[in-house]
């Protein structure tokens, strides 16, 4: 009797705790929140989901909101790419040679702490105000973060894998994908989640600092214009659009790379 | 190098013959050097005053002490991996029979006990139909019933398919059961104190031979084989 009784409780909460539910949930109880407030405060400041909703299909369908979603995705793209390259490669030489980590260390950490706007600023500066500075100062702004973790991948290889390679004389390349690349997974994978957010938001002040299109110009322009409708409406798009990624793309590529972790012996 | 980073000599005036597929076990107590000697070998040490010298095409199976498997890829590719060339599927379903992992074979090393593992690195290991097997201490740390039935494995797919092998152990039986030629090492720095041959087959020779050999090898060597 009692078992049965624990099974049906089991079962109620499991419906209501399953992934998908909870966040709508969630979703809706903030819409709701909104919606009340902004009925609350009848102001300028804070319209209503249904005015900014409206403003999004409107400019998705006969504005320009899709291209200027587009370009700032580009950007992002782009800067995450050469920075996530250009950080892995010195992370890597710099945790597999120590002397090279000795020289570039110190540099190193002046990046990391340079701030964000300094490195936009003086990139406009020297190299005009024009895409290839924009992407550059972005992505600068990503290395150091990529390089210090890479290098902590490189430097926590199993040494008897290593050895493995050697005494079967494995190829260089076969050894490279069979054997360092997987271990490395997890440090190409912290480093992509922290890089994705920290990029956009940094892409964001790259444009409004220095870019004719985007939504940081976009933001920028109905910043002026004091349009919050619009503000908030280029926002919660682009929030969407970073998700979508978050959830179509990255968790299930991170799904298939660990698929071999966790198995019960 | 020593564990704390001073220069030890592990190994001095070593000189040993080996016959075409015959199986070598080297003996000798913990820290004498057999690993490091096994290792220089295998090119994985080269802090060492000499030469190796191998022709250029020779294939070396190595065996260690842990299976060192890769964890991300299923016990096929893990064998497939390091196969020679034109290892065909029938030659890994022969392998993976042979050794017990048949139906082993899609799954990770994680979801392998410590016994399977050992059996897919000896899989792995006569993969690539070497000119030379190297084992290093492969069974220990296994209970004495699945390292029975490990050597005896070995033996099995080394008869099937012949290879010169070079084991290292510190297990006095284990030595007696599977040598054709029993080398004794003397403490660090080692060299060669004893050769001895021991002409009964392998799988003829039953607990009680091994007990009587090991008698014998007693009363002549009493220092090398007390403590075990």
């Amino acid at each position: 009797m009692s078992i049965t009784f624990a099974r049906a409780e089991t079962g109620r909460n499991l419906r209501l705790s399953r992934g998908p539910w909870v966040t709508i949930i969630s979703v809706a109880g903030f819409v709701l929140v909104w919606f009340v407030a902004a009925e609350i405060a009848q102001s300028r400041l804070l319209p209503g989901p249904a005015a900014v909703m409206h403003y999004i299909y409107e400019e998705s369908t006969q504005g320009n909101m899709l291209a200027e979603l587009g370009i700032t995705l580009w950007r992002v793209v782009a800067s995450f790419i050469v920075a996530m390259i250009i950080g892995s490669a010195f992370g890597l030489a710099m945790g597999q040679m120590p002397a090279l980590n000795r020289v570039l260390d110190p540099w190193l950490i002046v990046l990391l702490n340079l701030p964000a706007l300094v490195i936009i600023i003086l990139a406009y500066v020297w190299f005009g105000l024009n895409e290839a500075a924009a992407i550059g100062a972005v992505a600068l702004n990503k290395i150091p973060n990529v390089i210090v973790t890479l290098r902590e991948g490189a430097r926590s290889l199993d040494p008897g894998l290593n050895e493995m390679a050697r005494a079967y004389r494995m190829t260089p390349w076969s050894k490279f994908h069979n054997v360092t690349l997987p271990q490395l997974q997890p440090y190409f994978a912290a480093a992509s989640r922290t890089g994705i957010s920290l990029i956009w938001k940094i892409v964001l002040v790259v444009e409004l600092l220095g870019r004719p299109n985007g939504v940081g110009f976009e933001l920028h322009l109905n910043f002026q214009l004091f349009n919050v409708t619009a503000i908030l409406g280029y926002t919660l798009a682009f929030v969407a659009v970073m998700l979508a990624i978050e959830y179509l793309l990255v968790q299930p590529l991170e799904r298939y790379s660990t698929r071999w972790r966790n198995k019960p012996v | 190098m020593g564990a704390d980073g001073t220069e030890l000599t592990a190994i001095r005036d070593f000189t040993l013959e080996l016959r075409p597929e015959s199986m070598t076990v080297l003996m000798g107590p913990s820290g004498c050097g057999k690993t490091t000697l096994l290792r220089i070998i295998a090119h994985l040490d080269d802090r060492f005053i000499g030469e190796v010298e191998f022709p250029s095409d020779a294939r070396i199976g190595f065996m260690f002490q842990e299976p060192r498997l890769l964890p991300w890829r299923t016990v096929r590719q893990n064998i497939e991996l390091v196969a020679a060339p034109g290892f065909t599927e029938e030659d890994l379903n022969w392998l993976a029979n042979a050794v017990g992992i048949a139906d082993m074979l899609p799954r990770y090393p994680q979801e392998l006990s410590l016994g399977l593992a050992r059996r897919v690195a000896l899989a792995r290991a006569f993969s690539t139909r070497p000119d030379l097997l190297l084992l290093d201490e492969p069974f220990v740390s296994l209970d004495e019933r699945t390292a029975d039935r490990l050597r005896r494995l070995l033996l099995e797919v080394w008869s099937e398919r012949p290879t010169t092998a070079l084991l290292v152990t510190h297990n006095a039986r284990e030595a007696i059961q599977l040598a054709d030629q029993l080398v004794l090492l003397a403490p660090r720095p080692t060299h060669v104190l004893a050769v001895e041959a021991i002409d009964i087959p392998q799988d003829k020779r039953d607990p009680k031979t091994i007990d009587k050999i090991h008698a014998d090898l007693l009363k002549r060597y009493p220092g090398n084989f007390s403590s075990l």
